[in-house]
């Protein structure tokens, strides 16, 4: 009886809140158990880390956040010592030894020794002015620093580097975020909500740089700027690390604990030393380490329930909700966000209140929640989740929230019919639903592009095109058929049209902008519509878009065609055709050395090399580098060939140097992306051996000049081309044929040849725009100017360079031994 | 008898997108989602043998690149209104490292 009577002696190392928290669980259950003792190497008493940010963006003082004061300490007896560092943990005395030297026995000991920032080992981290957010010393030290308020840079666009910069903006710095991922927060976030995310801290005036590879932190005697990756050089006094946490185990793996990535525990919290336990971020609890505070004080429960001699207590794993302590963005994320098709998915896109949720459901249950600007539902989405209810009675309103259900649902229609004469419909061209109803009954308007046309509404951003529509049904009754635009895909309800018009009308500018904007049904796309907004935006944005390489078909990514056999063919440009015996010598050189089956001439006149294993493409392509070679672009949905005759260099007939023409239009547009093919060709007379009459665009010299024709087909259909117009000069016959691609690569519908897209938009509205308007003809070729200074880089010397290196190489071989181990 | 054999690390592999790792029983494809899961399928799509690891990965689903069939990643089956299903290999993540579940029948050959 005496042995319980006796107050055993436990050491706690450190003074967070898992073991505050373990604490006052333990004085609870057992209050007369034990003396304790607290090392804690911050000057302080306990407070509530997750409140810096508030306390760093002047939104709460020190003194709020404080969980336990000194008076909590005095009350339990209990000796802190503060601003003590342990250096020792001596097992087989039972001492624990402060840098301070003082020594204290132990019955028992609770190792919280937390978490440490995770620095990047990259030069100039030792530099003053680079400091780390995980304590108050830290937040004290950027309030110093901000007092200048001079330029902070963040690194780390997580949780932390978020919050650290939400609140060194609100202390008027400079702030920029670099963020090595493609999206904010991408570990909890989906690609939607990261851009949204990214969209509401830009607003706050941070700047937000993605994909920013840090490479040096540079300064003389303090930091005065970063280096990145791609060479840029950002100017900054201050920069915050906030790239992660690793768990601070040296102490214990020194006394020669398990450790792991943390400290190993086993469900009790215990270490491999009975004696001794672990809790909070410095734990690792069935394999895993822990850094939200829910787990951390579900291991302060079991830790005092073990303490207190319930032997039965055990930490059992769940998902924990990631929010973000930025006041004004809500965010919240639970769970697996995973796709599969065991699983569907209901998104909630509500683009003009910033809104986006989505759960993923797997046997009618929710798994993973995403809520993005409206969050009040994320307790209830988490609940359903942890208590697996059914969802299925309530699947078709689940996404609209807890409120909604058990209420009658809303027929959309219902609610048009009920708005006013006066309600405006139309917030760009101010039009109200009377007027349009009006225009519907007065002049017979039977489709939405009647609607545009006679009252302008629908016919700027198009965002109210869904309420016009309904309008028409609700006035015109069973005869209107609102389907009549095909959809891009199943992903979406807008047209191709649609969607070019409003990318450019609200300035979207990435894959995640279009489909949160455009309220996209799937989360990431499909295989028809990705690579057609790829298409639109870099046709859009030819410089500030950036290629999303994993949206292009395989032969674009690769920059060769696929075959049957999984090999590729390689086509080199022949600029108009002409070659000589230097490049047909290397060619021949190549295929001997690549041992490549087949060598074929193309209808394009050129020479297309087939069989090529796709390893041997960056060597095959440095080979043909040497000798002049570009890339073919015979895989693109862009300029192909331009085809050419002899011309007046050596025919009897010909009235102009076609040759010439030809190669000089190769030149200028090649590399140019189009929504599909474009093929061309330039004959130098009307006997038009260079068929210039079957392609996309075609030129057939005369003696007056240079007639211009287009909108030929020789493939599934076949169609003799239609004339644009003669003029007058080689010049002028440039101009005219770039100005007509770029109205076509602007208007065209993806995979849409331009023979469909001129009999879409009329032939005499394209004569009319490049023939007979000098001013918009200029413009087309202007912009047509602008976006080749972006592309008109030769894609196969990038990647004998060494970009996108993986693509050409397997991931592993896994040879006969290593199986068979 | 199959054995867990470690075959890269997350990062080997782009979001969205494959790699093919080469084994005594054939080339298989391993896939990351946007969402960062990891699958991995014969390279072979049911329809014609097309290399499916060239696709356009989407959701956990790729499109086969040479007519267009698409194939969950998870199950392995042809989905919409095709018909047919390719291997699938189970993998294991430690970290950002992967294994897959490979077999070891071609000990026996040796």
């Amino acid at each position: 009886m005496e042995a319980y009577e006796k107050k055993q002696k436990l050491v706690i190392i450190g003074n967070g809140m898992a073991p505050g928290r373990a604490l006052e669980h333990l004085f609870e259950l057992a209050p007369d158990a034990y003396d304790v003792t607290i090392f804690n190497a911050e000057p302080r008493v306990n407070y509530d880390r997750i409140m810096l940010s508030p306390v760093l963006s002047g939104e709460k003082e020190f003194e709020e956040i404080i969980i336990h004061g000194d008076g909590w300490y005095i009350k339990h007896g209990i000796m802190l010592y503060k601003g003590h560092k342990v250096v020792n943990i001596d097992r087989v005395a039972k001492t624990v030894t402060s840098d301070a030297g003082t020594t204290e026995p132990y019955d028992k000991l609770l190792i919280a020794t937390g978490s440490l920032p995770f620095i990047l080992p990259l030069p100039g981290k030792d530099l003053p002015g680079v400091l780390t957010y995980r304590d108050l010393d830290d937040v004290n030290a950027m309030l110093l620093a901000a007092q200048s308020r001079a330029r902070a840079i963040v690194i780390g666009g997580g949780l932390l580097g978020l919050e650290a910069a939400a609140g060194l903006k609100s202390r008027d710095m400079d702030v920029t975020v670099l963020h090595v991922m493609p999206t904010l927060m991408e570990r909890q976030l989906d690609p939607a909500a990261g851009y949204l995310l990214e969209k509401a801290v830009e607003a706050r005036g941070i700047k937000v740089l993605t994909k920013a590879s840090t490479k040096e932190i540079i300064g003389e005697k303090k930091v005065e700027g970063v280096l990145l990756a791609d060479g840029t050089i950002l100017p900054a006094d201050l920069v915050v690390m906030a790239v992660g946490i690793r768990p601070s185990g040296s102490l214990a793996q020194e006394a020669g604990l398990e450790c792991n990535r943390g400290i190993v525990t086993d469900s009790g919290m215990r270490t491999s030393d009975p004696d001794i336990f672990a809790i909070g971020e410095c734990a690792e609890v069935g394999g895993q380490c822990y850094g939200l505070v829910a787990p951390l004080y579900e291991m302060a429960r079991v830790v005092a329930s073990q303490l207190a001699g319930n032997s039965e207590a055990a930490f059992v794993h769940s998902e924990t909700p990631t929010k973000l302590k930025v006041t004004g963005i809500n965010v919240f994320s639970v769970g697996d966000l995973g796709e599969g098709d065991d699983r569907q998915e209901i998104v909630l896109r509500d683009a003009s209140a910033g809104v986006y949720k989505r759960l993923v459901l797997k046997d009618d249950r929710i798994i993973g929640t995403v809520l993005y600007g409206e969050t009040s539902d994320g307790a209830w989405f988490h609940d359903l989740t942890k208590k697996r209810t059914d969802i299925s009675e309530m699947r078709d309103t689940l996404i609209f929230g807890q409120s909604y259900q058990g209420g009658s649902p809303l027929d959309p229609m219902a609610a048009v019919a009920a708005l006013p004469d006066d309600a405006e419909i139309c917030g760009c061209n101010g039009i109200c639903k009377g007027k349009i109803t009006g225009a519907i009954t007065g002049k017979g308007l039977t489709s939405l592009d009647d609607v545009r046309a006679h009252t302008k509404a629908s016919a700027s951003c198009g965002s109210c095109t869904g309420l016009v529509e309904q309008l028409l049904s609700l006035t015109l009754g069973d005869s209107y058929n609102p389907s009549a635009v095909t959809p891009m895909c199943s992903c979406t309800d807008l047209g191709h049209d649609d969607v070019r018009r409003l990318i450019k009308a609200k300035g979207l500018k990435s894959i995640p902008a279009v489909m949160q904007e455009l309220e996209w049904k799937t989360s990431c796309g499909c295989a028809k519509c990705r690579p057609a907004l790829n298409y639109y935006l870099v046709s859009d944005w030819p410089d500030e878009y950036a290629d999303d390489y994993q949206s292009r078909f395989i032969n674009e990514r690769v920059h060769a065609n696929i075959q049957k056999d999984g090999t590729y063919s390689v086509v080199p440009r022949m600029w108009g055709g002409m070659t000589s015996a230097k490049e047909l010598r290397a060619i021949a050189d190549v295929v001997d050395k690549f041992e490549i089956p087949a060598v074929k001439v193309t209808g394009g006149q050129r020479i297309d090399m087939l069989g090529i294993k796709k390893e041997d493409l960056p060597a095959v392509w440095a080979d043909l580098g040497k000798a002049g070679f570009v890339s073919g672009q015979a895989y693109a949905k862009g300029l192909r060939t331009v085809k050419t005759c002899v011309g007046t260099d050596w025919c009897r007939f010909g009235t102009q140097d076609s040759t010439g023409l030809g190669i000089r239009i190769e030149k200028f547009m090649w590399g140019s992306w189009t929504p599909a093919k474009l093929k061309m060709a330039v004959s130098g007379c009307p006997r038009n051996c260079a068929e210039a009459t079957c392609k996309d665009i075609g030129i057939i010299c005369v003696d007056s000049g240079f007639e211009i024709h287009f909108a030929g087909a020789a493939g599934l259909d076949i169609k003799g081309t239609e004339v644009l117009g003669l003029v007058h000069t080689e010049d002028e016959a440039l101009e005219h044929v770039v100005a007509l691609a770029q109205m076509y690569r602007e208007q065209g519908r993806y995979l849409e040849r331009i023979y469909k897209w001129a009999k879409r938009v009329g032939l005499d509205e394209i004569r009319r725009q490049i023939m007979g308007d000098a001013d918009k003809r200029k413009g087309y070729f202007d912009r047509f100017v602008f976006s080749q200074r972006f592309a008109q880089v030769d894609p196969w010397s990038e990647r004998v360079s060494g970009v996108d290196k993986h693509e050409f190489q397997p991931m592993a071989t896994i040879a006969y031994q290593q199986a068979a181990e | 008898m199959n054995d867990w054999i470690e075959i890269g690390a997350l990062n080997d592999i782009p979001r969205r997108g494959a790699r093919c790792v080469m084994t005594p029983q054939g080339k298989i494809a391993v896939f990351r989602t946007m969402e960062d899961q990891v699958f991995a399928i014969d390279d072979h799509c049911p329809h014609k043998g097309g290399p499916l690891s060239q696709g356009i990965v989407h959701g956990a689903s790729v499109t086969c690149p040479l007519h267009n069939w698409v194939i969950s990643l998870e199950t392995g089956r042809a989905l919409g209104a095709d018909e047919g299903s390719v291997k699938t290999i189970a993998i294991k993540r430690d970290g950002e490292r992967i294994f897959a579940l490979l077999e070891r029948a071609a000990m026996a050959a040796e």
